[in-house]
């Protein structure tokens, strides 16, 4: 924990989808080990911003950084797609509707990835896989299909998948608002676990009680911009902005 | 009118037995050609860069518009006249293997635009790259998405393939032609053509629907 | 590319390619006519019926339709049938579409919500009335693109009475090649012919689901 450089660094990003500015030049840093919550109402650009630190959305300004390789580097067409594959195998990203591959067990959706593309043992694959779902308390469904299983189960299976990269930082785009209520808290419960682990993550999340739990740092968005940010008891119990105070009012009361 | 006789059927066993196993031989072979062509064409349709691209829309575009039989013709005769003499067998082959992939490129084609971007996405963000998105998870979900449309086209291609009957290939059909010009009893070969056929077609059915079932648990 | 024999052979193609046309029309007109009475057996109470109607479509979609019309040209005369080339193909064309057309009949008929002949019934409407006055309006319109998707491959199809020497355009095709040694020309005329009929009725059918389809 003595490197003091940030794991994650986003300066000035813009992006625009046709006329409608979607991010206005938002800058943030994760720090190693870092957990940084971002919330903030529906459409103020939240995923865009997770999006664009994996790049599966395109800046049309701004920079973003992993641990000291510029993630969207100006580079020609296969350079940056060699570029990418790489920077993208050090991130794990979690999305809201799971995406688990359903032609695949739930072993090789884990197994895929390391044996594709890190040129992996099978045998070392199916036991880093196990060891994954034991994390996520699924070691049982190893050879299962995704269909057969509860949504908060594939969300568990999803973090696996991306953890069995051994990625550098975790990103979550609203990982349980696609679950029924009584499935949150297992998926939750992965989550902060591996906060207890020191990973790094980026939280995208609506669950105020979980963002106070777990995150280091609350970041909140309005309107493509980032309009406060502090720790958790700062942002949430003496919110500075007019813009806060009314999102979280609405929230606690809602 | 001469009456039917099927007594003298059986007789002509042998020589209608290997029609059927040719049959079978030509029928599997272009089914696989038809269905890797097809993902092929598919492919490219969707990804390559565009001089490549619209050949290949012509190509299937002038496929998709013309009869079978005519593009028989034209691969039996062009092959030679552009110096490639391979065997009959291999026009037959090759016809009925780009006629269906036409189709299956575009059954693929379209399984491949409705699948699911998050899919995609969730590749990309494990690393993979453009084409080995493709190929490990975009390809094979189309594939097991398009079983039956795919599987009525080789049910299609399994009674088409008798038209390589027309370029002297001994399958089925032929086989019957050359008992009929032996025995003058038309009604009676070709209507045990048609019955081995039917059997063969409820085969096709029966395994195409042991494919959808197994498919249909890893969806 | 030998545009001057192109330019020579046009007429005798566009004249093979009328026969075609010809051809295509009966067909279709007997496969229509026969494929709703089969999709009624399909559809009928009578199991009898139902199986006769699904045999019927079995048969002549578990074999090719080249045996068909072998069948009935080379075979008919022994069963006391005797039929001109053109006569034999277009029969056996339309027997064989028909089986085709009457799933797709059957199928639009079955994709019409059920409420629809129980509220029909229940106004008082006898089963036949509701069938005509609610159901089948309804189920025309869900029709049009399987028939029509049916009746280009019948005009595709048309092309295997070449091997009964009917001269349409395949057959015509088939003729040159030999006599030329030009596939490559000879295939781009016809293709061109063909291609007209073909996308010519795709675009047909394509304004009818739109027009009517539509608005369903
Ligand atoms: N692919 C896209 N094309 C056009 N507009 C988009 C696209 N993705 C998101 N948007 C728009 O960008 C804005 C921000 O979206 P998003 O980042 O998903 O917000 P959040 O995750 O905070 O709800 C919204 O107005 C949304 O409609
Ligand atoms: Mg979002």
């Amino acid at each position: 924990m003595n490197d003091t450089r940030p794991m994650i660094e986003v300066r000035g990003a813009r992006k625009f989808f046709g006329p409608l500015e979607v991010l206005k030049g938002i800058d943030f840093s994760v720090a190693r080990g870092q957990i940084v919550a971002v919330i903030g109402p529906s459409g103020s650009g939240k995923s865009t911003l997770l999006r664009s630190i994996n790049h599966l959305e395109t800046l049309d300004g701004g920079e973003v950084w992993l641990d000291g390789v510029q993630v969207n580097q100006k580079l020609d067409r296969r350079s940056f797609e060699r570029h990418i594959n790489g920077v993208r195998q050090q991130m794990g990203m979690v999305f809201q509707h799971f995406n688990l591959f359903p032609h695949l067990s739930v072993a090789e959706n884990i197994t895929i990835a390391p044996i594709k593309l890190k040129g992996m043992a099978k045998a070392e694959a199916r036991a880093l896989a196990l060891k994954m779902l034991d994390k996520v308390g699924l070691a049982d469904k190893i050879d299962a299909f995704p269909a057969r299983l509860s949504g908060g189960q594939k969300q568990r299976v999803a973090i696996a998948r991306a953890l069995a990269m051994q990625p550098k930082v975790m990103l979550f785009d609203e990982a349980t608002s696609a679950l029924d209520p009584e499935l949150v808290d297992e998926v939750n419960l992965v989550m902060k676990q591996l906060a207890s682990e020191h990973m790094t993550m980026v939280i995208v999340t609506h669950e105020m009680r979980f963002a106070a739990e777990v995150a280091d740092r609350v970041i909140f968005m309005a309107d493509g911009a980032v309009v406060e940010e502090g720790s958790p008891a700062e942002l949430f119990r003496n919110p500075k902005q007019e813009r806060t105070r009314s999102f979280l009012k609405k929230f606690l009361n809602g | 009118m001469q009456g039917l006789d099927f007594s003298i059927v059986p007789e002509y066993w042998p020589l209608i037995g290997k029609g059927l196993w040719w049959t079978v031989v030509i029928s599997t072979a272009s089914a696989v050609l038809s269905v890797l062509a097809g993902i092929g064409f598919a492919l490219l349709v969707l990804y390559a860069p565009p001089v490549v691209r619209y050949p290949v829309r012509l190509f299937m575009w002038l496929f998709m518009g013309t009869p079978l039989l005519l593009q028989l013709f034209l691969i039996y005769f062009g092959l030679v006249q552009i110096g490639i003499d391979i065997p009959a067998i291999w026009s037959g082959i090759v016809a009925l293997s780009l006629h269906f992939a036409v189709y299956n490129a575009d059954i693929f084609r379209a399984g491949i635009a409705s699948l699911d971007k998050g899919q995609t996405e969730a590749a990309r963000s494990l690393g993979f790259g453009a084409w080995r998105t493709r190929i490990y998870i975009v390809v094979p979900q189309a594939v097991r998405g398009t079983v039956p449309a795919v599987g009525n086209m080789m049910i299609a291609l399994l009674k088409e393939s008798s038209i390589v009957s027309m370029i002297g290939i001994a399958e089925l059909v032929h086989s019957a032609q050359l008992v009929i010009s032996e025995t003058y009893r038309p009604f009676e070969f070709y209507l045990t053509a048609a019955a081995l056929y039917y059997g063969l077609n409820l085969i096709l059915e029966a395994v195409l629907r042991g494919i959808e079932r197994k498919v249909e648990l890893s969806r | 590319m030998d545009i001057a024999l192109i330019g020579r052979i046009v007429p005798v193609f566009v004249q093979a390619a009328w026969t075609t046309v010809e051809l295509s029309l009966l067909s279709l007109a007997l496969g229509l006519a026969v494929a709703a009475l089969v999709a009624m057996l399909r559809l009928s109470h009578v199991a009898a019926l139902r199986f006769a109607g699904a045999a019927y479509v079995s048969v002549f979609r578990g074999t090719p339709a080249l045996i068909q019309i072998f069948l009935l040209y080379f075979g008919g005369p022994q069963v006391g049938i005797q039929l001109d080339p053109f006569a034999a193909g277009a029969i056996a064309l339309g027997l064989n579409i028909a089986a085709y057309m009457a799933e797709s009949i059957r199928g639009g008929v079955l994709s019409v919500d059920r409420g629809q002949m129980e509220a029909a019934r229940s106004l008082g409407f006898g089963e036949g009335q509701s069938m005509r006055w609610i159901v089948l309006p309804q189920a025309a319109k869900l029709m049009i693109r399987p028939l029509g998707v049916n009746a280009v491959a019948l005009v595709k199809g048309t092309a295997l009475v070449a091997t009964i020497s009917v001269v349409e355009l395949t057959y015509t095709a088939q003729r040159f090649i030999g006599s030329t040694y030009k596939p490559f020309e000879i295939f781009a005329v016809t293709a061109v012919l063909y291609m007209i009929m073909v996308y010519g009725l795709t675009l047909l059918v394509d304004r009818l689901d739109r027009a009517y389809a539509g608005e369903a």
